[in-house]
This record gives C-alpha cells, structure tokens and sequence, in this order.
C-alpha cells in the first residue's frame, strides 16, 4: 500500500460506437478516489457509466482518455490477469466444468502457488463465506445464493488490494439479498480490503458504502457519503433519484447571511430563512427540495412564517409509513407520515378532503440550482 | 380409450417411440440378423448363400489362406488385415486432421459479431448443397494429372522457370485423406461452434481476472468447455470414414482399398455375400469398439453432466 488511493480515475472517457455508426461516451470525464480500506459504491440505473467504470480498473476496457491508477500506478493497457484487482461478476462467471474447490484454486494455480498452500488458503476462503464442505460441489448443484458466495470466494482467495463487485447480489431475492449487504459490509471491515461496488439500488447503496458515486448519463452527479448524498443532494437529479422529493419551482427574493427567502408561485407565497449553498444569486431561479418523510402535516395553523393550507387529495397506508398526498394551492406534495400509534379506526388518520396545515422547517429544506 | 390415454404417460410414450421402433426393426434388425446368419455361410457356385454355420469367412478376414505360394496347405495373408488396418488408421488421421482445421474456424465464428456469424455457418454449410459424389468428382478434376492444381503449379513453375513434370496426386492415400477431410469438415464444425458459442464472455473475462492469460484461458476454460462439442463431431466424422467407398473409390482408384470397398466388391464384384457379411460385421465391431472406448474416456458430447 504505497499510495493514499487505491484506485483514482483521472478524466476517464470510454467512447464506443453504436451499432448507428455514432460515437458516445459511455463514461465522461470521471474522477474518482478511492480511498484504501474504503468500500465505494457506484450509483446510477442502466446505462449511466458505473459498470464500464468499474470494468475500465478490471481491464476489461481500456479508456480512451484519461488514466486509471491502482495503487498510485497508471495502468495503461496493463491486461486485467496482471492487475492486482479481481472482480465478482453479476452472472458469477463460475467455471461449471470444475467443483467449487477447483473454482477456487484456479486463481492461486495462476500464481503458481503451491499445492498445500492452496488447499490451506481455499479453505480458509470457503469457510469465510460459510461454504465448507461444498468444495467438491459443481456450481450447478448449488443454489444461487451459494453461487454467489462461490464468487465472492473465488475473487477474495487471491487477497486482491482491490475487490470490485458488479451488481453482485442483482439475482437474489429480496431477503437473502437484505442479509447478503449486511455480511458483505461485515467482511469488507473484517478484511480490510477495498471493496468497489456497483449498483442500481439506492437502499443497498446506501446501507453499505462509506461513500457512494451517483452516476448519470456518464457523469458522476454526486460523490459523498450517505447521508450526504441523502440530506445534501448537488442537484436535482440526485435528490429525485435517491430517495423521494417534492420540487417547488421558485425565485429568490432576498439574500442575507447564509439565510434566503424564495417566492413559490405555486404556493403563492415566500418561503423564509431557508439555507443556501455557495454560488446562487439574488433574483435566481430555483427548485426548492423537500423530502416527503421532513414535512409535518398539522390540524390548525401555528405561529410560522412557513405553513400553509393544503387538501388531502389520497393516502395510501403502508404499515411503517402513510402516504399522504396533498394539494396545497395547485402544487402537488407526498408527505409520509409515520404510522407512530397502534390504530384500526381509518377515520383517524387522514381522509380525502380534509383541510389541513403543513409546516415547512427551513432547515429541512434545500435550494437547488435550476438544471 | 382416449380419455386413458390422455393420463397415461407411458402409453403416449409407447404410441410415440412406435414408428420409429418399427423402422429400426425392419431395416436395421432384421437386416442385420440376415448378415449374421449369411456371414456364417458358404458361398455357392453361383454366387448364391448356402446356409450352414462355419467361421471360414472369418478366419479368412484375419488372414488364413489355403491359397499359398510355396504349395504348404495353409498360410497367413495379410491382404484383408492390412485393409482394416489401413481403414482404421485413415479414420484416425481423417478426424484429427478434421479437428485441427474445424476447431479454429469454429472459435473464430463463435466469437465473430453475432450478424456475421450466420453468414460464416452458411458459408459451411453451402457445400453440403452439392451431392456426395459430385464434390469427390471434383476433387478428381483438380488432383489429376491434367487437373486444375497441376495446370496453376505448371504455369507458375514456367513463370519463374522452374522445370516442373504434373504431380502424381490421385489415386494416393493422400488423395483419399484429402477428400475425406474435405467432406466430413462441416460435421466437426457445427458441433465445435455450438458448445464455443456457449461459452458467455464473463467466462473468458472470470479467467483473465484471475490471472490467466491467453494460452492458460483458452487450455483450462475454453478447450474443456468445448470439449462436447469436439467429441460429438468426432463420432460424426469417424463412423462414417470408416464405412464410406465413394471417397476411396474415385479418389484412391485401385490403390487406396478400405473396408467400405472391400465390403462393396464382395457384392458386387466377387459376387460372395458371405463373406462380404462377415467384412460387414467386422467393420461394424471395430467401430464400436473404438466408439465404446473414446465416449467412455469422453461421453458423448452431451451437456457437462453434473456428478
């Protein structure tokens, strides 16, 4: 470990050729740090650069511009079987004419390791994801959950400085997928090693990275930690794809300190003393966001400058959380309400129709640049 | 009738399997029962089948003659063994040359761009077109002594002036080998592309990330992954080189005879069918042999079996 980063991108572009004959840039002008021990996740649905990413530090591609560093060395086109970093494929890649033990022993054959040391290291790798006595398995003869371990083993037996992991619990179900984030972030601290995870789901992004890439269209959005890209979303399009949001277009009125007050048309009134971030102007057009789960719905109006009347136009009730839809002088909000007391009688909670109050905390709020 | 019918698995199974149960009993079974009994007959003057049990056809086939030079009553004649022999061996190189040259141009149209890919199997497949016969006959145009090969080499040999006398090509071992070669390739391509182009690129890519490079991907993931492949088109190919005439018979004319020829003369020709069964039968054995043997080594090309 001679460098602070185990892996940087540095300007990365990958340009492909479309079956139309166009160029496109699959990934545009990334930079990343990774740091050592860290486990990162790259966020973004189908198609935003985070996979092509990852496969650019496995070697699977090369860019077109920029360099990629592992361990403070440019890789060039340095071929993926001499790069000290191995990969957990999202279809497993498992070798169905060998058993688990053969699997696993491939790698430690590449380096020519020696017989007892790769039955020591091959156990020790099996029995760190719970697979002992499958070694004489095919990966056929397991179930998918296993496979997966049979991957991940497969990758971690070469004690790799860098362990990437491409959507690898995409083929699971839901509960055995909610149990898998769990241990691998377990075995990521235990191990120490720096994991590179990619993913399109939000919650295990979430739930596992120390810090996470939202990727769109090529571009990284946002780079941060969880709550970060959570509470602090750059844009819009992170705050709308992690998590829920309500948008209130708007203007700002007045600046005065770290403080601003923005018009909403929709509301038809000023929203004050909300925070605001470096670079907006006075007079500037802006999304004004608000998480749905940081709106509090009242009965009667309070002493606050930002409240205003709204009618609840739906609610949809999901065991945690009510969802409360409202319709507050033609701007439509989602407001989830957490089911907090026991109740059966449906006439306690909201009914369509009502007249109710909803408050806006400044400090729950966010003004995000107009994109 | 029907109504149990519709429940019953196995009468659907028996109804389904009976076609072609009756087709293979009347002219396979039955058929070769006949050899059997003719095989261990005597041939009669008129180049009929006297019925009666004797292995002389046998013992002949393995190289018992009365018929000998130096007036002793019995000797050993080679002529029949040597046949086998040579029918076997040319199967033998027959496949592995098919092997050679099937395997590298099925890799590269299973890993060619899925749109080409169609093109290239037709590309094979074309020459299946034309009859059997026709395309040995036009291997015989181009290895004769006035044939296409001859004239090309003549022309370029007088170019560079080189004195150059037409090649002696056909009606040789090589002739035959080259022919059989050329017409079971297509059997050994299929079947290679088909298990090649099974093989999904995160396999090939798994191997490189672990630390395998070209050669090591392609001995420890690719070959076995393929090895169906390889060992159905091997029974494809050496089965029938090990029948076939038609190959020998215009390629190889009087020089090249291999059992399939022999079994035909006997016949034809010779007019024994006693001894033309036992030719028969013998072939047919060898076959199996080798067949029991090379599929209990390496299966029979079906799916990787799980143990």
């Amino acid at each position: 470990m001679t460098s602070e980063f185990a892996v940087e991108m540095r300007d990365v572009v990958k340009r492909f050729i479309t079956p139309e004959g166009n160029e496109m840039a699959a990934v545009d002008h990334v930079t990343m740090q990774i740091k050592n021990g860290e486990f990162f996740s790259m966020l973004g649905s189908s198609g935003c650069g985070k996979t092509t990413s990852l496969r650019m530090v496995a070697g699977f591609e090369w860019p077109t511009e920029g360099e990629v560093y592992i361990e403070g060395k440019a890789m060039g086109h340095t071929p993926p079987f001499q790069r000290k970093v191995n990969t957990v494929f999202q279809s497993y890649a498992l070798f169905q004419h060998m058993t688990v033990y053969q699997n696993l022993a491939f790698g430690l054959e590449m380096e020519g390791a020696k017989d007892d040391e790769i039955k020591k290291r091959v156990g020790r790798a099996l029995e760190m994801v719970q697979l002992t006595g499958m070694d004489r398995r095919r990966p056929r003869q397991l179930s998918g959950g296993q496979q997966q371990r049979v991957a991940l083993a497969r990758a971690l037996v070469k004690t790799p400085d860098v362990l990437l992991l491409d959507e690898p619990l995409g083929a699971l179900d839901l509960k055995l997928r909610k149990e898998m984030q769990l241990e691998l972030k377990a075995l990521q601290q235990q191990l120490g090693i720096t994991f590179i995870y990619v993913t399109h789901d939000q919650e295990e992004a979430l739930t596992m990275s120390d810090r996470i890439a939202v990727m769109s269209k090529g571009k990284v959005q946002q780079m941060g930690t969880p709550v970060e890209v959570y509470e602090r979303p750059s844009n819009k399009f992170v705050a709308d794809f992690i998590g829920e949001s309500n948008f209130l277009a708007g203007k700002i009125k007045s600046i005065s300190g770290n403080e601003a007050s923005v018009f909403i048309p929709s509301l038809n009134a000023e929203l004050a003393g909300m925070p605001i971030s470096d670079g907006l102007v006075k007079g500037e057009e802006v999304n004004v966001c608000i998480r749905p789960e940081k709106i509090r719905i009242a009965e009667k109006e309070a002493v606050n400058q930002n409240m205003f009347r709204a009618t609840v136009t739906n609610t949809v009730y999901i065991g945690v959380d009510t969802k409360v839809f409202v319709d507050a002088h033609g701007a439509k909000l989602k407001i989830w309400e957490q089911n907090r007391i026991s109740r059966l009688d449906p006439k306690s909670f909201y009914t369509v129709g009502q007249e109710v109050w909803l408050m806006l905390m400044p400090e729950n709020t966010l003004i995000l640049k107009k994109d | 009738m029907l109504q149990r019918l519709r429940e019953s698995k196995s009468a659907q199974g028996t109804i389904l399997a009976l076609p072609t149960t009756i087709w293979l009993f009347v002219l396979l079974i039955i058929p070769l029962i006949l050899t059997m009994v003719v095989s261990f007959g005597r041939r009669s003057p008129d180049g009929g089948v006297i019925y009666t049990f004797t292995l002389d056809n046998y013992t002949r086939l393995f190289g018992y003659s009365t018929d000998c030079p130096d007036g002793q009553a019995s000797c050993f004649d080679p002529l029949y063994v040597n046949i086998l022999g040579r029918s076997l061996s040319l199967a033998f190189n027959t496949t592995l040359l098919v092997i050679t040259l099937a395997y590298p141009l099925a890799y590269f149209i299973a890993r060619a761009h899925p749109k080409q890919r169609n093109f290239y199997l037709f590309m094979v497949l074309i020459p299946l077109w034309t009859n059997f016969v026709i395309r040995v006959y036009a291997w015989m145009m181009l290895l004769r002594k006035e044939g296409a090969i001859n004239i090309i080499l003549g022309w370029l040999m007088n170019l560079l002036h080189i004195p150059f006398a037409p090649l002696e090509m056909l009606y040789t071992p090589g002739a035959v080998l080259v022919g059989m070669v050329y017409e079971f390739l297509p059997f050994m391509i299929l079947p290679i592309y088909t298990s090649l182009e099974k093989i999904e690129t995160p396999l090939y890519e798994a191997a490189a990330d672990l630390g395998a490079n070209a050669i090591k991907t392609f001995l420890r993931v690719t070959l076995p992954l393929s090895m169906p492949g390889v060992v159905a088109g091997t029974i494809l190919v050496f089965i029938p080189v090990m029948g076939t005439f038609i190959v020998s018979d215009i390629l190889g004319g009087r020089q090249v005879i291999l059992v399939g020829n022999l079994i035909q003369r006997q016949f034809l020709d010779a007019r024994d069918p006693t001894f033309g069964s036992a030719a028969s039968l013998i072939l047919m054995v060898m076959t199996l042999i080798v067949t029991y043997f090379y599929t209990r080594k390496f299966g029979f090309g079906e799916e990787i079996v799980v143990a």
